[in-house]
């Protein structure tokens, strides 16, 4: 199996789609250090989905709206994205930041998601711990702050990452600051709007999360009428040092069981 | 010539061997080592040394601001700069300059200012910077539009001090319902603007392109000399001729009655650890977005730690030997300032005397020996270079008062964006 690369343009900007699989659709929306290629655990998950990867707008491959100042504008954007793709029913999954794209566009559009799943996301304020920093930390240190495992993290990017990676990693963390500088990484209506949300909803939490505290996953648990968290050993990068236990719980949770 | 003084107001008196175990001394350097009481005593001697500096006969008095740092005690400019118009009766009092971008409301700046240039009797020159990178962390200002800020509160502010209000701004990064301000400058059109930078080519574009004087912040000659290549250029395509009233040159000198105590206490410009020879951290330094796409790949690589920063760490000795750091008695000085003097032609000429541990009584001796000695040779060296400042020849204060025809769009700009 090999996935598909496409450009959908949007608003006047092109974003970049990775796409693989056959099925029901489920979406992806990645971390704020971007996307790093076609994980394991998406091809798990194209085992019977349809699972699209976009880059989000000012990430990897896909253009800078200048002017997005906030994470709504861009789910505004892939709201937009979904429309032309004809994705009206789907399944969504939010990694870290890309959680916070998820449950911004759930509060947007209540009908679209067939199912969320919330992966150490952002977006919510925590009401114990604080979102680490990535501003006062180099990139390095703050994708390394998210792995258990330092090895997984060489085996993924190198134990010395190609200055190509960390130029792409500098330009999506440009983007991030455009976006998210302040309030840093959570919107305040967040807790007002994701409680009108009746998606069913998996919020999965590393048990060791250093980059977002689970006090965030436990807030959406609370208040989505009908979101379950699970809490499973390992860090931030769950996608990639959990592939196999996030797949079986999203496969679970999308086939309803 | 203007001649003028500047000390970054160092808090001294903090632990030095504590900044070494941390590694950096800003932002997260923590401020349970700053010492108030010391600080007042150090803000007292200060405000002394500047009475000294108008009374030994320098021209002026350059100010700077920083923050969550102990090399620069300034957390306000402008009330240091309040003081100064009202216990000096003659120096200009040179800001360089308000950090913009850190700024929520410019027209709050814009009447601060305006209350300095009336209470100092029109000797106000204000200068405008876009901040370090901690200067953005600390405000929590977005660095990602540190430029865009910086460029439309220059636009609000110069507006402010010459369109009679009331008015609405509704720009991208400032939206004010009612610009009327009742403290207007006492300098007409406005007071002046001079921008220092090290060396960033837009800096360097837009300040030409509004024929505001650009001060180079202690750099080495050569890059000096590029500096002035670039600042020509743009400003013969925005249709003036540029010159020493456009040039300024900060350089660190001290001044003492021997050769080895001056040496001595140039010493102390490497203790301080500050903007020319401090321990920089490369993400607080320039957060992301701060720079353009052109530092992207630089600087990702610095903050990674595959690079460092070029000549951060030079010895003291590399520095005096290529006229970054100056150190001596009078006599030895002029002729080392006269280098720079001819070789990259400013009209205004800071001298950074003081800095560190340099005690208050050795302070005032910089301070008068530089008055009484090295300012008259250099005052007949200038003049003899042709070396006229902008109050010598009262140049316009932009090139919106300088009666040529707005600039075209120039390649150079184009380049720089």
């Amino acid at each position: 199996m090999s996935f598909t690369e496409s450009s959908h343009d949007v608003a006047g900007g092109k974003i970049q789609l990775l796409k693989d699989g056959s099925g029901p659709p489920v979406v992806v929306f990645h971390h704020d250090i971007g996307n790093p290629g076609w994980l394991p655990y998406y091809m798990e998950l194209a085992e019977d989905h349809t699972v699209y990867v976009p880059s989000h707008p000012g990430y990897g491959k896909s253009e800078r709206p200048e002017w997005a100042r906030n994470v709504r504008d861009i789910a505004c954007l892939y709201q937009r994205l979904l429309k032309d793709l004809g994705l009206n029913s789907t399944a969504v999954v939010g990694l870290g930041f890309g959680g916070w794209i998820a449950a911004e566009m759930a509060t947007m559009c209540h009908h679209e998601f067939t199912h969320m799943v919330l992966v150490n996301a952002m977006g919510i304020q925590p009401t114990r711990g604080e979102i680490i920093d990535q501003f006062l930390i180099s990139t390095l240190d703050y994708v390394r702050a998210g792995f258990a495992d330092q090895q997984k993290f060489a085996d993924l990017y190198k134990e010395r990452p190609d200055v190509d990676q960390l130029v792409q990693w500098e330009i999506n963390r440009e983007m991030t600051t455009r976006i998210a500088w302040k309030p840093y990484m959570f919107n305040q209506a967040m807790p007002h709007l994701i409680k009108t949300v009746t998606v069913p909803t998996l919020v999965v939490w590393g048990k060791h999360n250093r980059v977002v505290p689970l006090s965030c996953g436990e807030r959406y648990q609370q208040l989505m009428p009908r979101a379950k968290l699970e809490i499973i050993e390992g860090n931030h990068y769950l996608e990639v040092e959990k592939h196999h236990e996030l797949a079986r719980l999203t496969k679970s949770f999308l086939a309803g069981k | 010539m203007h001649l003028m003084y500047f000390t970054e107001q160092p808090m001294s008196a903090y632990p030095k061997e504590e900044g070494d175990r941390y590694g950096y001394t800003a932002l997260l350097f923590p401020n349970k080592f700053f010492d108030a009481a010391e600080g007042s005593r150090l803000y007292n001697e200060r405000l002394e040394e500047y009475r000294l500096v108008e009374e030994v006969g320098y021209d002026g008095i350059m100010l700077n601001e920083h923050h969550t740092a102990p090399f620069c005690m300034q957390a306000k400019i402008n009330i240091c700069a309040a003081i100064l118009a009202a216990i000096t009766k003659r120096v200009k009092i040179v800001l360089l300059g308000n950090p913009l971008p850190i700024a929520d409301n410019p027209v709050r700046l814009a009447e601060e200012l305006a209350m300095i240039d009336m209470i100092s009797k029109g000797r106000l020159v204000s200068g405008f910077v876009r901040g370090g990178g901690v200067e953005s962390l600390q405000a929590n200002a977005n660095p990602a539009f540190n430029r865009e800020r910086f460029e439309e509160a220059h636009d609000l502010i110069v507006k402010t001090w010459t369109t009679p209000g009331p008015w609405r701004w509704e720009g991208n990064h400032y939206q004010l319902r009612v610009v009327n301000p009742w403290a207007l400058p006492l300098q007409k059109p406005h007071p002046r603007i001079w921008i220092p930078g090290v060396s960033s080519r837009e800096t360097i574009v837009w300040s030409a392109q509004h024929r505001y004087p650009y001060i180079a912040l202690n750099l080495p000659i050569e890059e000096s000399k590029n500096v002035w290549k670039i600042y020509d250029q743009v400003a013969k395509e925005s249709g003036y001729e540029a010159g020493p009233t456009e040039r300024g040159y900060l350089i660190r000198c001290h001044v003492a009655e021997t050769e080895e105590k001056a040496i001595r206490n140039a010493r102390e410009f490497m203790w301080m650890q500050g903007e020319f020879t401090g321990l920089t951290h490369p993400v607080w330094a320039a957060p992301s977005g701060y720079l353009g796409p052109w530092a992207r790949r630089a600087m990702a690589e610095l903050r990674a730690g595959y690079t460092h920063v070029r000549g951060a760490n030079a010895s003291l000795e590399r520095q005096m030997q290529n006229l970054t750091l100056i150190a001596g008695t009078p006599k030895t000085v002029v002729e080392k300032l006269r280098i720079i003097m001819e070789e990259t032609r400013p009209g205004i000429l800071a001298l950074y005397g003081n800095d560190g541990r340099i005690n208050h009584e050795d302070s005032k001796t910089c301070i008068r020996l530089t008055g009484q000695e090295v300012l008259p040779a250099l005052r007949e060296i200038g003049k003899s270079l042709g070396l006229d400042s902008p109050f010598d020849v009262n140049t316009p204060v932009s090139l919106a008062y300088s009666g040529v025809q707005p600039p075209k769009p120039s390649a150079s700009a184009a380049a720089a964006s």
